[in-house]
């Protein structure tokens, strides 16, 4: 379930009562409905699922797996004896 | 596509799956709730990186397989009938029902026509205001705001020709469902994390304390889905069990305010019958009365609804964990998914689906089987 | 007509079909088995040949005829790359090109609905002219039916061709062996995410092409080439998946791909996530797949690559001796899945 993608947001407006937005998924730009991530402006990535913005991306989290696997990679090499 | 393609990289996915079978010291049983992620370990043939002692079982996180055999033919009833427009999401298409499905009906001239998204059933019925709209609401908790906001906004803007016929199935009570069952096996949770990122982790912390489960809210892509199992073997490996978040990027412990509003001013939570599994109490949401006047259960009385399953289809069994496809008499033989009895052979990430095509292949290799709930992977033995 | 022709669907549960259903027409598993019950053992009779694009045949006199048809019932009836007219011009001759023949002529029936408008029907029959002087081909016979409206869905064509192979040139499904290489002469999917780009409910805001073109001088260029060259495919409906599942059983050997060899634009592979959709099942028109011997794979891959329409050509997978029968795709972190054929007709997902 929940088949949900990330994409860039490029622009923000108001079509009629719903803010709405245009997001570019790698070449490929859709309509998205905004209104559950109004504070999302041009630039930020959102999660969108069938049509709809479920949430904005995170960046600083998004980093986080490849930092513990640099840690993780690291510490074998510490361990190994080499630096 | 950026937090899309470094989450698919050949070289991560290697480093974490040897730190599973580096910190993976006992068998551990580890259950993915959502579809997405049986969908995308099959696909990207995630388990062959996995060590043989790591048994990843697949959970009834199928929306399409667990709507219920009534809410299917009441859905198929309201398409018949004249003039009616009938949206679906495309998933629900070849889903069969006591008599058919709703690609069936389309090829006897219903009006039947897959939609991307609930809000193009909306714009539709705005286009046809003389025509009855019907919109087919299905899924957990993540389409929900989308759903929600499609009748909201109908109301709102009084399209009354539009209405929504709900079937909206809920994580939790279906997990607690399982793990509360006297023969579970399931030892940690890879948490949905698409439906978190609406409803928020809160829910799964007391699910993790009273059954003593670790659950790691996990995301879909390889990377994601190799992480989550990495956290869960660590706390199985040191007896903890608390919720982490493994998919930071899109949920946060909160969820969404805003969609949770929403759906809580449209829905109210009801008893649902999940297919094949059978009444879970509280397990879905329905329209609130403030709704009715689009509310499709309500508009269209359509009588006689028999719900008889095929005789031969073991979804049910399956869906639980109580059986593997190739169990099943009807496996491969009258069932394959072109012409499936259930809807665990019809939906692409339905066990007898994937099994169907990985299963076959797998077990000519002698290798290990594809993950089915309850079921143990056996590694290197044929079948 | 009541149901707009969105995208299609999938088979009835149970048994046998006692209706034709969309999925039928969509180039996967449905439409073999309509072709191996219905057609087959009505035209061919009990020991039939294998089905290639074309059929190939021997004349008086040496010559060897390559002979095809196809019709055509695209919707939009104008999409952007193309329209139904130069996809029935380019269908045709691409099934000619892919037996190896150098396509010649062309007959173009037309049965058209009451009510389309004049206009319409100029534009698609000169850009069938303009495609036709584009492949080398002459169309020079026709027909012409009109039905009563809402009974026609504006135009279908049907085109059949003829075409010359030379002497020395047996292309065949059944001819693949362990050890060739496949090849594709382009990026994938791009044909059908532009049909679905223009359908209703699924539209995008950018503006996705078909590859809509002629194969002729690229198979030319390719046979030059490598002339070992086992087997050429279009793969039209039912995508990369769907040609390469009947390669595999033509000639009883397995395909193994390599996901990360696959061409993609970068808004068709936008468009299949977003949709759900795998691209291997989306279909091509302007795109080949070749099976070539291991020694000759390089050069193929170079002709492709010199000639306008295979700037992207690719080594996609290898022809492997098991599992026999099946497509396999090693995916991008490393794992093994099998590459299924479509039952029917592919339809987006939210799951």
């Amino acid at each position: 379930m929940c088949l949900g993608i990330p994409g860039r947001l490029v622009e923000v407006f108001q079509e009629g009562d719903v803010r709405v937005g245009t997001v570019e998924f790698g070449g490929v730009s859709k309509r998205v409905c905004l209104e559950h991530v109004l504070d999302a402006r041009p630039g930020d990535y959102v999660l969108v699922h069938v049509g709809f913005a479920l949430s904005k991306i995170d960046e600083a989290e998004a980093g986080r797996v490849f930092a513990l696997l640099e840690e993780l990679g690291l510490a074998d090499e510490l361990a190994a004896g080499t630096s | 596509m950026r937090f899309v393609d470094e989450y698919r990289d050949a070289q991560t996915a290697r480093k974490l799956a040897a730190a599973i079978a580096t910190e993976a010291t006992q068998h551990f049983v580890i259950m993915e709730v959502c579809g997405g992620q049986t969908h995308s370990i099959v696909r990207y043939g995630l388990d062959e990186l996995l060590p043989p002692n790591v048994e990843i079982v697949h959970g009834p996180g199928c929306p399409v397989c667990v709507t219920s055999l009534e809410t299917i033919d009441r859905a198929h009833a309201i398409a018949s009938q004249p003039g009616v427009i009938f949206c679906s999401f495309g998933d629900m298409l070849r889903v069969p029902g006591s008599h058919g499905d709703l690609s069936l009906l389309k090829s006897r001239g219903c009006d039947v026509r897959v939609v991307y998204s609930p809000l193009d059933a909306l714009d539709i019925a705005t286009k046809n205001p003389s025509r009855p709209v019907v919109l087919f609401a299905i899924g957990f908790e993540t389409t929900a705001p989308p759903n929600a906001m499609a009748v909201w906004l109908a109301r709102k803007r009084g399209i009354k020709n539009f209405s929504a016929l709900v079937s909206h199935v809920l994580v939790p009570p279906a997990i607690t469902s399982i793990l509360g069952s006297p023969d579970n096996r399931v030892q940690a949770l890879l948490g949905p994390g698409h439906v978190c990122t609406v409803v928020g982790t809160s829910e799964y912390e007391e699910i993790a304390r009273r059954y003593s489960v670790p659950i790691v809210v996990t995301g879909f892509e390889p990377v994601d889905i190799l992480d989550g199992m990495l956290r869960a073997v660590r706390q199985l490996a040191r007896g903890t069990a608390s919720v982490e978040n493994a998919y930071g990027r899109a949920v946060n412990a909160g969820g969404n305010p805003a969609s949770k509003r929403l759906m809580d001013e449209v829905f109210e939570v009801c008893d649902r019958k999940w297919r094949g599994i059978g009444a879970i109490p509280g397990s879905g949401y329905r329209l609130r009365g403030a709704f009715r006047a689009h509310d499709a259960s309500q508009i269209f009385d359509v009588v006689g609804i028999e719900a008889d399953e095929p005789a031969g289809c073991m979804s049910g069994q399956i869906l639980r964990g109580l059986n593997k496809p190739v169990d099943c008499p009807a496996f491969g033989n009258e069932c394959t998914p072109e012409t499936p009895l259930g809807a665990t052979m019809v939906s692409s990430e339905g066990a007898c689906a994937a099994y169907h095509a990985y299963g076959r292949h797998l077990a000519r290799r002698g290798a290990r089987h594809l993950p089915v709930i309850g079921a143990p992977v056996v590694a290197g033995g044929g079948e | 007509m009541t149901t707009p022709n969105v995208l299609g669907v999938c088979p009835a549960p149970i048994g046998r079909y006692e209706r034709i259903v969309l999925g039928h027409g969509s180039g996967g598993r449905l439409g073999a088995d309509l072709v191996k019950d219905v057609f087959i053992p009505a035209f061919q009779g009990p020991n039939p040949e294998p089905l290639e694009d074309q059929a190939i045949l021997n004349v008086t006199g040496g010559a060897r005829l390559a002979f095809t048809t196809d019709s055509f019932v695209v919707k939009p009836i104008f999409f952007p790359g193309g329209d139904i007219g130069c996809l029935s011009v380019y269908g045709t001759v691409n099934d000619l090109a892919m037996g190896g023949a150098t396509p010649l002529w062309l007959s173009a029936a037309f049965v058209l609905e009451e009510g389309l408008a004049m206009e319409d029907l100029r534009r698609i029959v000169l850009s069938m002219r303009a495609a036709a002087d584009r492949a080398g081909v002459k169309i020079v016979t026709g027909d012409t039916k009109v039905v009563d409206r809402g009974k026609g869905d504006q135009v279908f064509i049907t085109t059949t061709g003829i075409g010359v192979v030379p002497s020395g040139v047996a292309l065949s499904i059944t001819a693949a062996r362990p050890g060739d290489r496949v090849l594709v002469s382009g990026t994938l999917g791009d044909h059908g995410i532009a049909i679905m780009s223009v359908r209703e409910g699924i539209g995008f805001d950018t503006v996705l092409e078909s590859d809509c073109a002629p194969l002729d001088t690229l198979a030319r260029d390719l046979l030059r080439a490598a002339p070992g060259t086992r087997c050429m495919r279009d793969p039209t409906r039912g995508g990369l998946a769907s040609a390469l599942h009947e390669l595999a059983q033509g000639s009883r050997v397995g395909v193994a791909l390599r996901e990360a060899a696959i061409p993609l634009r970068p808004a068709v592979k936008g468009a299949c996530e977003l949709l759900g959709l795998d691209p291997l099942h989306v279909a091509n028109e302007g795109k080949l797949v070749a099976v070539v011997p291991a020694d000759q794979a390089d050069d193929a891959l170079a002709a492709m690559r010199a000639h306008p329409l295979g700037a992207d050509a690719a080594v996609v997978g290898e022809v492997v001796e098991d599992p026999r029968a099946m497509v396999t795709i090693r995916s991008l972190v490393g794992g093994d899945r099998v590459v299924t054929m479509l039952a029917g007709e592919q339809l987006p997902r939210i799951c």
